[in-house]
Formats: C-alpha cells, structure tokens, sequence
C-alpha cells in the first residue's frame, strides 16, 4: 500500500536507538494501563480490549508491514474461537490446550487460505480472502457442531494447567494479559527480525525484493500464517472470556472491524493496533445507548481516517514527537 | 432518539419510601433485554419496558414501600452482546432479574449466567422449549410461548380440520429445525402426511423459488417454520405468487400481532398460527391494551409484552411475599403462589418453570371483515392451560421429580 | 422422462425462470459496480447503501409527496445519483492518487454511516411497498404462476443493461470514457472534461443502484440492511465477470442467478456459497475475470 502513497509516514522508519527507546517507554505505559485498570474498570471490557488488540496487531502484521488487506480476517478470529469452545465444553481439555488447539486450527486455516490468496495481488487478494471468508461463515453455519445462531453457549473456563481455577476474575485477567504481553512480544519480535524486514521490501516493491533472489511467495504465505495464527490466538481467548463462541466472530462485518481498530490506530505503527482496539471497544460499550448509531459512528471514523487521519492515533502522534511508535 | 436515550439511560424510581424488606441495596432492579431496532423490535422492544412500567405500577410498589426501578438494553439478536451486557448487569448494575429476551441463542446463555449468579431470569421473547427442558434452571420462568405449544397448537389444529398435507419452509438453523422437528411429529401423529420440506438461509430476500416448490407440492398447507422477516417475506411473496389463491393455506408456525400489523391484511389473511393472548379476547384483555396502547403510540400489546407484564407483576408479588429478591428464592415463590393478571388470566408456574395457560388457535380475517383498527384476529379454536405445553414428565428436566 | 434428478421438468423450468429474475438484480447491481470501477478504479462499497436509498426514497415520495412508483423509477435515480455526484466531488476525489484499497475503505465507511443512521430511524423489520396496481397479478404458464412484477423485472432489467452497454461500447460518450480510463491525461488533453466525466460516471452508477433499489421495493421489504449482504454477492460478480467489463458483469449478473436458483432445488443450504465457491475458482484459474482484460 505504501508504494502509491504520496506522504512519508513513519512506516519506513528504522529501528534507530531513538525508536527503541520510545517504544520502551510506550511498552511499559501500555503494561502499566492493564495493570492497573482493572481496579478501576470493569475487568471483563479490559480483557475483551486486550483479545481485540492482540486481533489487531495480528492483522496489522499483515497490512502494516506486509502490504496485504485481508478482508476475511474473522474467519481465523472466529473458526479458533469455535474449536477453544468445542475442545473446552464437549472434550473436557484445560484452558490452555482448549487455547492451543483453536490457535492450531487457525493456523491451519490460515496455511489453507493463504496459498490460494497469494496468487493474487492487491484488490484481487482481498476479494479472496472476503470469497473463503464468507465461506467458512457458511460452514460455520451449517456445521452441527458450531451451534449455528446459537452459538457454543457455557463453555467453562475450566483449571488453567489443572490447577489454577478460571472462574476467579484475577486469575483469568492474568491468563488474558500473559497471553496479550506474549502475543505482542511476539509479533514485535517478527516485526523487527531479518524475516520482517524482507516483508517489508516486499511491500514497498515486489519486483526488487525478487530480482534480489528471495522467495517473495514464501515470505508472503508465513506471514499469512503468522498473522493468521495470532488472530486464532485471540479468538481461541476471547471464547474464554466470555464462555461463548458465536456467529459474530466470523461475520464478515468483524473483518471490517478489525480493519478500523488497526486504520484508526495507525497502520504499520507498532502500539496503533492496541490503541484502536481500546477506542472502539470502548466506544461501542459506553456508547451503546445510541444503539445503531455507533455503527454510523464507527462508519464515520473509517471516513475522517482515510480522508485526512491516514496515520492514525499513534501514526500522528509518532509524527508530532518525531519517533516510531 | 435524544428521548429514547434519556429514558434508556434514566432509572425509574418509583419511590421514595424507606425499604422494610431484605432487598439488596434496599431496591429491585429489573432489567428490561431484548432487540429494539432489529427483527423483533416491535414484537417486543420499547413496547416491553412499557409493559414492565406498567406493571410495577399496577403492583403499587410505591404504596408498599418497595423502590423499583427499571433499565433497558439492546441485544442486538446477538448472544456475545447479549450475554455481555447481563454479565455486566449482574456484576456491575445490581440488576436483580432480567425480563423478556427475544432470540434463543441470547436466552439460552442469559439463562445459563442467572443461573451461575443465583438471579432471577422471566423469558418471555425466546422461543425454544429446551428453556423448560434440557436446559431448565431454578432461576428461570419460562412465559407466554415455546416451540412445543407452537407446533402443537397449530400443527394438531390444522391436521384436525382437514390440512393433512404438510410442505415445510424452514429457517435453517437450530430454531427452525426444531419447529419444523416438533411441528411434524404432531403433524404424522393426527394422521397427516409431509410431503416435503425445503431449508432457506436465515435472512433470506427472496422466497420465489422455495415457494415454488411448496407450490408444486400441492401440499394443502405450507408450513412456515421461520420467524420476524423471513416469516413476513414469505407470506408477502407467497401473495405475490397466488399460493393462498390457489388453494393452499399457510400456517405460520411463529407469527405474532405486529406482524400481521406490517403485513396488512390483505397479505395476511387467512393466516393461521397459535398464541396466547390477543388483546381483544375478553374485557379483561381489552380493558389491559386499551391503558397499554394509551402509553406506546397507539398500538395494541402483542404476546410478549402481555407476557412481560404479567411476568414481572407476578415477579413483584413473590418478592413482597418473601421480603426479599433473592433470584433462586423469588422464583421458587413464583412458583409457588397462583397467578392472575388482567392479561392472562389465572393460572400457574410449573416446577419446571413453565407458566401454563390456554392457547387459542387464530385465523387472520379478511380486509372485510375487520371492523376497527387492530381487528385482525378471529379465534378458531381454545386448547386448555393443562393440554396446551409439553407435559412436564416429557421435558427431561432434572428439577421435576 | 420427466424428471432431472428427482426434480420434475416443469419445477425446473419454474426455478430457472426465477434465478433469472434475481439475476435481474443481480446484473443491474453489478453493471453500476462495474461502470464505476471500470473508469474511477474505485470499489464502490456504498453500493448497497445506495440500493437501499433508492427503495426508501422511493418510499418517501410516495408517502410523503404521493408520487407512485412510475414516477419514482425516474426521480429515486437522479435524487441519489446527485448524492452519490456530492460524495464524489467531496471525498472520493481526493483519493485518486492513492492506493484502490482507500476508495474501498471510504466507501465502506460511507455505507456503515448510511446503513447505521437509517437503522437507528426505522428498525430493521421492513417497511412494506405498494406494488403497482398495473402489475399486479400474473400469468400462469402451465409450470408455474408467474407474477406479472417479475416478469417486468427482467425486462426492465435487460432494457436498461444493454442501453448502458450499447451507450458504452458503441458511442461516441462512450468512446470517451473508455479513453480516459486508458489514459486520462492524454484524453484531458484533447480538451475533454475527465474530471466531469468521471463525476458523472458515478453519479451514473449510483442512480442504477438506485434504479434497482426502487424495483426491488414493492418485493422485498423496505428495509435499511437490504442492501448488507446483496452488496457482498454483488461484488462476487464482478469479479467473476472481470471488473471493469461491461457485458461480463451483465452476463455473469444473469447467469450466477440462474446458477444459484438451481442450487437452491437441489441444495438449498448451500444457495448462498455457490457464488463465492465459483469466485474462488474462477480467481484462481482467471484472474482478470471471465471477460475482463487487465
């Protein structure tokens, strides 16, 4: 996306002492929120935030930094939901296999799709990735097992490794931040590897990155994976959380609201993705009086974004302290 | 809209007077959930809070000294919102009991949280009869409707007049398999035939094709096992395409009063379907809708806002009784105490949680024979209380002994 | 014989008539798309947002002003195309340089606002249409009873598509639109107005959206999410037909509703997937589409 892109943006920023620095500073602010927010806020909201911002970190691997819309991405949030749900209610696992099992399904899910969407490019690829998500929507609907409207209702939290009580909210807040902080770290790590920064000359062209002798497919394909299984990794979490998988998540209405957390947050940046996930979920619970008005709302952000706030929250903010965030 | 947030977002308090009873923090939270801008807004939606108000004062809560106040939420036909928002009503808000609920899948898992958290839960909007059955709960009544009484009612009345050829339309999903599932093992056992059966995607625009087949079928009756807009596309197509002309009849198997309003009836006419209450039965009835419409534009009460009333009436009565609002408690009151309501009648709640009372068998009338607004109905038949719902033995519910 | 797999002959044909009815739309709906990226290389999420629009203004004159369907056919068109004309010139214009994924996020944008504001105001349940009383009734056929509405669908649908075509591939106007989406500055610089032109051409897409919203009011319900899951179905078909030809979108229009009435007699549950089943493979082994070129 960024080879048509008229102004600079900190996307291309290296990875300089400065940078490092500031992220640091940001990483331990953002620790520091979770932390302590729950003492002040309903505990349940913060971890749907951290499911949703790990979801969108996810994707932002992908567009950010590998230059690909997806626009099925509920399709891995959503599917990994489903088998955490089934693995926990009807085969009786603990809390993290249930979590692992769906993040497996997902990746696998995401291997699939990710080999029959890179033939293509640009709007083609996206409009793959929507054709296989509505797709597994489908399934998702007619499958027995997934409960159709109804959704995988009571799934229990269970004992974390046997032991540790889920039903506690201290205990399954710690699960959720462990899993969010993990994610994170992780994708930071892909982000600024050798490995990610072959994805991002991928990006800004194709052309050169392969007359440079990589396997620009291949690339291409593990980020998919990558992306893809992270998603599932929230999903597969988020199912705990509120002991329910459902239609919702695979939707393809989700897809575009993961796109809006990451646009709103700051494509590319780092900490955008968390940002843009706290805001909307927030909004849509303080704001849900106003009933399908916070669509329209939601709606208008997505417009005032890519109208005149392509760089987003922290896109904007990077820019006003001169950093890379 | 700005009224409809203030009074969403405002508490009724009803009164002042110092509490007598063991209410937790001294009052009683009833929280009004369902759809209010979607498939099942007019079946329920404002129309409910309405009914819950009107109810508590009719209880005369104020006389009695006991503080009610009562807020509002829309599900938006989602379980993850729905389940959300009782979670945080019933961690956070201090909601004692949830009413009403339209849409299974949000029922099943508002049933399953109350019953985690030991409050009251009064469904009214949902339909499926697990809620009495398999998935029965100390904390949970279950009013006005199920998908048993449904197929049922309609389903034995109309192979005992003379529909015994049955073409089923069937939402495909769990509600509609299971209407169509209940529906025609009634069918078969009065004797009758299905002749087949066609599944349609939720929200499905249009009918054409489906209706086609049941056209061709020449079923005598067509079977409408979908509910709120499929169920209005289908019949209004169904008129398009000359299906009630030609000889056939359609049996709307979940089709309530604000349906046939958006419908018209001259697309409706003809209709056959079971409920429990209409607002024109009786001067009880009657006397109940007129002061109801009086306070939401006009318009009659539908089941599940009769129902809402009479549930959360019945509600306050158990707690005055008991000095308390303990869910698992009030509802074992409920149970025990007779009910009686201008909406329904005398009647009473089963130990598995299902309020009986009789059904009525109605026909929609023709353009011609409705004589005042919101005449739509003519009753063709009255299935008693103690006949009209699943015997309690059949439920496989571990609460009946 | 007279069955095809356990289907009677005569049922089939029914069904095939019908698929053909909501190919109507279908080609209708996708010929805007298609007009619309052809020249502005614009994915035009908002289209069913402007499908529905139509529907409803045509429920607004008629309720508010009196004025019957005939009339509205011609007026819901021009009013949200001069909507859709104000959206372009204010907001679509500037992103003509950028990547084709903003035009899409845009758009999509705009839908969420208008879908979200008109639920707000009138619920979801659908708000009924009169049917015009001059095509009401129908006739029957021997294999089934068609409605006399149906049958103007497909004809008014057929008209209005190869008017479009014809205007675009065999005249002079369309020559011109067809030059600037090669070349604009060449095509500028022989004095022709392009940023008029492409102003136009979208206003153009959005009244056929229009146009199809109010043939689809007396029908379907009136309601503001009617256009939500057309418009994902809708773009399946112009990728299938290729996205900026015109005779491919109205070819695959028709044909894709004649493909998934059919599934829907011999396997109803899957009537939904089967376009985008055929999307995904058609995309694979085609790319460009069927018809198109690029």
């Amino acid at each position: 996306m960024a080879s048509t892109q008229t102004e600079s943006t900190t996307l291309g920023m290296p990875a300089t002492a400065a940078n490092l620095k500031s992220q640091r500073v940001a990483f331990g602010v953002m620790l520091a929120f979770f932390a302590i927010a729950p003492f002040f806020v309903y505990p349940v909201l913060l971890m749907k935030v951290m499911c949703f911002a790990l979801f969108a970190c996810a994707f932002n691997l992908l567009i950010g930094y590998g230059g690909l819309l997806s626009f099925g991405h509920a399709m891995y949030f959503g599917a990994a939901g489903y088998v955490c749900a089934h693995a926990a209610k009807v085969w009786g696992v603990t809390p993290e296999i249930a979590i692992l099992l769906g993040t497996a399904a997902s990746a696998l899910l995401g291997v699939l799709t990710g080999l029959l969407a890179i033939r293509r490019q640009g709007i083609y690829f996206a409009m793959i990735t929507l054709a296989l998500a509505q797709m597994i929507y489908f399934f998702c609907i007619q499958a027995p097992f997934t409960g159709g409207e109804d959704g995988i209702q009571a799934v229990p939290r269970g004992k974390l490794f046997g032991m540790i009580d889920l039903a506690n909210v201290t205990a399954m807040y710690a699960l959720v931040f462990v899993v969010f902080v993990a994610g994170f770290l992780l994708i930071y790590r892909i982000i600024h590897s050798p490995f990610g920064n072959v994805l991002k000359a991928i990006r800004e062209h194709e052309p050169r990155a392969l007359s440079l002798g990589y396997d620009t497919d291949r690339y291409k394909v593990l980020a998919f994976v990558l992306s893809a299984s992270l998603a599932g990794l929230a999903g597969a979490t988020k199912a705990l959380v509120f002991q329910l998988a459902s239609l919702t998540d695979v939707h393809w209405t989700m897809s575009g609201e993961v796109i809006l957390m990451t646009l709103l947050g700051g494509l590319g940046t780092v900490f955008g993705p968390v940002v843009g996930a706290l805001i909307i979920v927030g909004m849509e619970n303080y704001l849900a009086q106003l009933g399908a008005y916070v669509t329209a709302a939601q709606g208008a952000i997505f417009v005032v974004c890519v109208l005149a706030f392509r760089r987003g929250v922290i896109g904007e903010l990077g820019r006003v302290l001169k950093t890379s965030l | 809209m700005l009224k409809r947030i203030l009074f969403i977002a405002a508490t009724m308090v009803l009164t002042v007077g110092a509490a007598q009873a063991d209410l937790s923090d001294n009052m009683v939270k009833i929280g009004v959930l369902n759809d209010q801008a979607s498939l099942y807004a007019d079946l329920g939606g404002q129309g409910s809070v309405v009914a819950a108000r009107m109810a508590a004062e009719d209880f005369g809560a104020s006389k009695k000294g006991i503080k009610v106040e009562i807020v509002a939420a829309d599900h938006q036909n989602k379980a993850d919102v729905g389940s959300n928002i009782a979670r945080q009503w019933y961690d956070v808000d201090k909601v004692d009991m949830i009413v009403d609920v339209p849409n299974s899948g949000v029922a099943l898992a508002v049933n399953q949280l109350t019953r985690d958290k030991g409050k009251a839960f009064i469904a009214v909007g949902p339909a499926t009869a697990d809620l009495t059955g398999k998935a029965c709960s100390p904390n949970t009544v279950h009013w006005a409707y199920d998908t048993w009484m449904l197929a049922n009612g309609t389903g034995r009345a109309i192979v005992q007049t003379g529909g015994d050829t049955w073409f089923f339309l069937t939402s495909d999903y769990a509600f509609g398999h299971a209407l169509e599932r209940d529906t025609e093992a009634v069918v078969l056992k009065n004797g009758g035939k299905v002749l087949g059966k066609v599944r349609h995607p939720i929200n499905t625009q249009d009918f054409s094709s489906f209706l086609l087949q049941a056209q061709s079928s020449k079923a005598k009756v067509i079977g409408l096992a979908n509910a709120g807009g499929d169920t209005i596309n289908s019949i209004k197509q169904a008129a398009e395409f000359g299906i009630v002309k030609g000889g056939q009849s359609l049996a709307g198997l979940l089709v309530f009063l604000s349906d046939v309003h958006s419908l018209g009836l001259d697309k409706a006419q003809g209709l056959i379907f079971t409920e429990t209450f209409y607002w024109d039965l009786n001067d009880q009835t009657r006397a109940f809708s007129k002061r109801f419409a009086a306070l939401h534009n006009g318009r009659m009460p539908t089941m599940v806002q009769a129902g809402v009333y009479a549930g959360v009436l019945h509600y306050l009565k158990a707690v005055e009784a008991l000095k308390s609002d303990d869910g698992t408690k009030v509802i074992a009151k409920m149970k025990e105490l007779p009910t009686d309501d201008p909406a329904f009648g005398k009647g009473r709640i089963r130990q598995d949680g299902r309020k009986i009372h009789p059904a009525y068998l109605f026909e929609v009338k023709k353009p011609s024979e409705s004589k005042y607004p919101w005449d739509y109905y003519k009753v063709r038949a009255t299935i008693p209380a103690e006949q009209a719902f699943r015997p309690e033995k059949d439920g496989e519910c571990p609460l009946v002994k | 014989m007279d069955t095809i797999f356990g289907v009677p002959i005569q049922a089939l044909f029914g069904q095939l008539l019908i698929g053909l009815i909501n190919g109507s739309f279908y080609a209708l709906l996708s010929l805007g798309l298609a007009v619309i990226f052809g020249l502005l290389n614009i994915i035009n999420f908002t289209h069913g947002a402007q499908y529905m629009m139509g529907a409803f203004c045509a429920y607004f004159l008629s309720t508010k002003l009196g004025i019957g369907y005939w009339w509205s056919l011609l007026l819901a068109p021009i009013a949200i195309g001069a909507i859709g004309i104000v959206i372009e010139r204010l907001m679509l214009s500037r992103l003509y340089q950028l990547d084709h994924l903003y035009g899409l996020l845009l758009t999509f944008g705009l839908a969420l606002i208008i879908q979200g504001s008109f639920t707000h105001e009138y619920g979801t349940s659908g708000i009924p249409y009169p049917m015009p009383s001059e095509l009401s009734g129908g006739q029957n056929l021997g294999f089934m009873f068609l409605p006399n509405y149906r049958a103007w669908v497909i004809v008014a649908s057929l008209v209005i598509c190869v008017a479009t075509w014809f205007v675009i591939e065999k005249t002079k106007l369309g020559s011109y639109l067809r030059a600037a989406t090669e070349n604009p500055a060449l095509v500028q610089a022989f004095g022709i107005n392009v940023p008029r032109m492409i102003t136009l051409t979208y206003g153009f897409g959005v009244a056929l959206a229009a146009f199809a919203g109010v043939m689809a009011a007396p029908i379907y319900q009136v309601n503001p999410l009617m256009g939500v899951n057309l418009i994902i179905v809708v773009f399946a078909v112009v990728v299938i037909g290729g996205m900026g030809s015109i005779m491919g979108s109205i070819v695959t229009g028709f044909g894709l509703g004649v493909i998934e009435g059919l599934t829907k007699v011999f396997y109803p549950e899957a009537s939904n997937t089967v376009i985008f089943v055929i999307m995904a493979i058609v995309l694979m082994w085609r790319p460009a589409g069927l018809f198109g070129q690029r």
